[in-house]
């Protein structure tokens, strides 16, 4: 079937296209040329006034795992604020700050998205991350695997292993676990964590294994580049959330020696010690590294006012925080000798001084980091507030004076400490392409994503032009995934399965000879059942895998 | 005949994946590392291999009319057990979904002890090659665990090698409450367990004066249900002292009224050891019969462990109200399926109600069901994943023989789509 998207204003910065009124194609699932055959075009959507985007891409949200699992067995109550009706073609589930799975795929669908990445599998834990995220409908998916305090990584490190054994074990986990990139989170921390070590400073030793913060990062770093992944190494830095944490970040994209990394949720490592609260801005430092610092790029992982919940592998700083847990419950975890987590509910408050400060310092972030390309909209879903903020969020940022409105009515002495007022940058709808399609296809290494050129996957949403950003992003006029339209006027029409993309980068068979004994002597499963088989993924007729190319190949 | 090696068991919640299984045809034989609890169950010979309507054999697709037939004009059918593996559970909720039913899990009494804890005030918990590698010292409260799980102490205690103990014979084993049944809790030096019992009921006490101990809160009392305060002191001065503790307890054998605010105390004892500067961790028995899977898979889809109800057109969770034999007995359902693929012995509650079985071959009934479809077992019939009780490993079920028998994703996706 040709189907014609007619007359829509484009904005498709991987092609250089920005607002232009054009036609697009598709055919079997693609974007196509405009045929030249005469074929005649079997639908036509009439998209003359409408703004075209690629599917936006969330480049890291909590949507697999564990431990979001956890967060929504822990909060009954705020599901209950949020049911969600089964419809001829939709499940019923229920919403907010961790909403189920087939809800989550339907709201990330009806906001126009069409791919979201789990950026913490643990190892050991990815095979629930594939199977919460193959009940994910419409979107496709993808995850970060978790390395940095897994022990086996760490008895490297102390044996002074070469760095091509490293990256043999890198990318035998890889492929065992199924992922597209790596992720550390708190290099080494969570580990430290079970040796009862309750902070761990980017070179302070772990008290067993002698190996500091720094080392397992400059390691993986260089795994990660060495074995060609696409998307740079994954850093959840050191001391979240500790006020002069601003030193570790800056510490941290010095000591990666000019290694690819990204830094996530950097609003929440962008702390200094000013002021009478001793907790201020390190926004401007933060934005001003990252914009020297060509081989950096970052996510915010923005705070928005309202009841959340923060799920992450880092239990060290999850247990340090858990005193301010709203409700007041809480879960930590040790998990398998590979990682841990922490579930703890938040709730922001914009006349709480600190929370208010974190909102502005995401902002400043934002709008101080100058290449959109490498800065992605994201709020940690559901750490900084639940995903389904996001098209509030947008409008923070292409509407100066709705901002200002906004910074008027936090915490005052927050509004003091923070410059937001002084900034007049307004996001684009070409920037705004970019830090949610265009930029963030690029960095996950997405073959074929978040572009509207002839060739590519057939992802696209269709809003009206509206000033108020936030009701035009809120809800599209259409989303069309692999060609097929899924939402229409914001509500999800029918029901498809994205893919889960992977890569398989290469490796040493021989690893396994240190790897299968290591596994009979001290965990708890066989090496054969920990590998995560492609029919695994298949079987129930609904998922797939797409393999991506590594850096360099064809 | 051929053998299979290194083979994971649904049946015993701990995850031993080192079975050697003996495969004659449909026959099978345990011919390495068998347990009470995993033997029987692969052992178990299949008898029915086809439908049965009114108790009449029929073929599968009759079955499976006659069931969406019973489920079409019901307004609150129950769908109870719940024991089988993930894409059994993803189908179990389609069909509650698509029928408005209630889905009650076969174990969720027990686990509610658990649930209710958590959902109050959370916990601080740890999985099996933790303990297995860092565990100094062990206390089981409540429990006996070599009865649970017959292979605990010899694959998680007594293992030759652990990565962060010198020695892993002189770790620290202490029952409270409950005494061991066998030996198997005595290390391979010949180290025994400190036992300190007493009755179940008087658990709450004990546990709540371990707690004040843990607080350093005065206790005035000498002894608390014939177990002497010094003797619990001890037992805090050894969690305080340990290099990482572990607390363990089997909610199932806490069968006493709010036996949930034992498990928040012990919960509690954690966190407090925590936070003086210690680390330890709780550690919950769980995961039989599927059990964790029903919770895990009802968590990811509705948001709410395995007692739900759809009956609105979206997933309402009441641990108490949503109670199949409560619903049952009190004339509040009007259609019941039973999902039991893992134990032909755990058979459907009594009820006059229209009944559909979806059970292991070779459940027999007192009273015929109107339906009963025998299903393959995962991780001997057909492929599947399970959850272990430490709630983070979901293991991958292997298929073990050719029976012919379909699964219960099947027989439950079938349903749904005749509805």
């Amino acid at each position: 079937m040709l189907i014609k998207l007619t007359g829509g204003t484009v904005y498709d910065p991987a092609s250089g296209i920005a607002g232009q009124q054009q036609d697009l194609f598709i055919q079997d699932g693609r974007i196509v040329d405009a045929p030249t055959d005469g074929r005649p075009v079997d639908q036509e959507y009439d998209l003359r006034g409408k703004v075209v985007m690629s599917g936006a891409i969330d480049m890291h949200t909590h949507i697999g795992g564990g431990k979001g699992n956890i967060a929504r067995t822990l909060l009954p109550e705020d599901h209950r604020l949020d049911p969600v009706h089964r419809t001829p073609v939709t499940r019923s589930g229920n919403g907010h700050a961790m909403p189920s799975t087939y809800v989550a795929g339907y709201r990330y669908a009806e906001m126009g998205y069409t791919a979201c990445f789990e950026p913490a599998v643990l190892p050991i834990n990815a095979r629930q991350a594939h199977m919460e995220m193959g009940d994910t409908p419409i979107v496709d998916k993808g995850g970060y695997v978790m390395l940095g305090s897994d022990d086996f990584l760490l008895r490297m490190l102390t044996a002074k292993k070469d760095q091509k054994a490293i990256n043999d074990y890198v990318a035998w986990t890889l492929n065992a676990a199924k992922g597209i990139g790596i992720k550390v989170v708190n290099a080494g921390g969570i580990n430290a964590f079970k040796f009862n070590q309750r902070k761990l400073d980017l070179d302070e030793k772990n008290s067993h294994y002698d190996v500091t913060p720094r080392q397992i990062l400059q390691t993986l770093a260089r795994a990660v580049k060495e074995l060609g992944i696409t998307h740079p190494l994954h850093v959840h830095g050191c001391n979240l959330g500790v006020p002069g944490n601003l030193e570790t970040t800056l510490n941290t994209i010095q000591g990666i020696e000019g290694l690819p990394m990204h830094l996530t949720h950097i609003q929440f490592h962008s702390y200094g010690t000013e002021g009478d609260f001793k907790f201020s801005s390190g926004a401007a430092q933060i934005a001003e590294a990252i914009n020297q610092n060509k081989n950096i790029s970052a996510d915010v992982g923005q705070i928005l006012f309202g009841q959340t919940v923060t799920a992450s592998g880092d239990n060290m700083r999850q247990h340090a925080n858990h005193r301010f847990a709203s409700p007041n419950k809480w879960v930590c975890m040790d998990i398998e000798c590979d990682a841990g987590c922490g579930v703890v509910p938040f709730k922001y408050k914009d006349q709480n001084f600190v929370n208010a400060l974190q909102w502005a310092i995401g902002l400043e972030i934002f709008l101080l980091v100058e290449d959109p390309w490498r800065i992605f909209l994201t709020t940690d879903h559901p750490n900084g507030a639940p995903f389904t903020s996001y098209p509030h969020l947008i409008r923070l940022l292409m509407d100066r004076s709705f901002r200002n409105d906004m910074l008027a009515t936090i915490h005052p002495e927050a509004q003091k400490m923070t410059t937001l007022a002084s900034i007049e940058r307004e996001y684009s709808l070409s920037e705004i392409a970019i830090m949610t399609r265009a930029g963030a296809a690029r960095i996950i290494g997405l073959k074929d994503r978040g572009a509207l050129s002839p060739g590519n996957f057939a992802d696209i949403t269709v809003y009206t032009e509206n000033a108020d950003r936030q009701a035009m992003f809120t809800k599209p006029d259409y989303v069309f995934k692999d060609g097929e339209l899924v939402v229409r006027d914001g509500q999800v029409v029918k029901v498809t399965w994205g893919t889960t993309h992977i890569v398989k980068p290469e490796y040493d068979l021989s690893i396994e000879n240190e790897l299968k004994p290591y596994f009979d002597k001290y965990l708890t499963m066989k090496l054969g059942n920990f590998k995560i088989s492609d029919d695994e993924i298949s079987e129930d007729g609904r998922g797939s895998l797409t393999a991506h190319p590594l850096r360099g190949a064809a | 005949m051929t053998e299979i090696t290194e083979v994971p068991s649904p049946f015993c919640g701990i995850g031993t994946d080192d079975l050697a299984i003996r495969v004659d045809g449909l026959s099978l034989q345990v011919a390495a590392n068998g347990c009470a609890v995993n033997t029987p169950g692969f052992e178990q010979p299949i008898t029915d291999t086809s439908p049965r309507v009114g108790g009449q054999a029929v073929d599968l697709d009759t079955a499976v009319a006659k069931a969406a037939a019973l489920l079409r004009d019901t307004k609150q059918p129950v769908i109870a057990g719940c024991a089988t593996d993930v894409n059994g559970m993803r189908g179990l909720l389609a069909l509650a979904d698509k029928s408005g039913a209630v889905v009650d899990n076969v174990n969720f009494p027990a686990a509610r002890r658990n649930l209710l804890a958590l959902q109050d005030s959370g916990w601080m918990n740890t999985t099996l090659a933790e303990l297995k590698n860092r565990c100094d010292v062990l206390l089981i409260v409540g429990t006996d665990l070599e009865a649970f799980a017959p292979r605990f102490f010899e694959r998680y205690l007594w293992n030759e090698q652990s990565m962060f103990l010198d020695n892993t014979a002189s770790r620290d084993v202490i029952y409270l409450g409950k005494a061991p049944s066998g030996d198997a809790s005595t290390s391979p030096a010949g180290k025994t367990a400190t036992v300190l019992t007493c009755a179940d009921a008087d658990l709450p006490d004990v546990v709540a004066v371990l707690a004040a101990l843990i607080k350093k809160q005065p206790v005035l009392a000498q002894n608390v249900a014939g177990i002497a305060v010094t003797d619990l002191q001890a037992v805090a001065d050894k969690l305080k002292t340990a290099q990482y503790g572990v607390i363990l307890w089997g909610a199932a054998a806490l069968a006493y009224d709010h036996a949930e605010l034992t498990v928040q105390t012990i919960c509690n004892i954690v966190k407090d050891i925590n936070l003086q500067g210690t680390r330890c961790s709780g550690f919950p028995l769980g995961g039989r019969e599927g059990d964790q899977t029903a919770n895990q898979v009802c968590g990811w889809t509705t948001g709410y462990p395995a007692r739900v109800n759809f009956a609105r057109g979206y997933p309402e969770y009441d641990p108490f109200l949503y109670d199949s034999q409560a619903m049952l007995a009190n004339g509040e359902a009007d259609a019941l399926i039973w999902v039991h693929a893992f134990n032909v012995n755990a058979k459907p509650p009594r009820t006059t109600l229209p009944t559909i079985v979806i059970g292991r071959s070779g459940m027999t009934f007192e009273k015929e069901p109107d339906v009963f479809i025998p299903v393959g077992t995962p991780g001997i019939d057909h492929a599947g994943h399970a959850y272990r009780l430490d709630n983070v490993v979901a293991i991958r079920l292997k298929k073990l023989r050719d029976s012919g028998l379909p699964s219960t994703a099947e027989v439950l996706h079938a349903i749904e789509q005749a509805l």
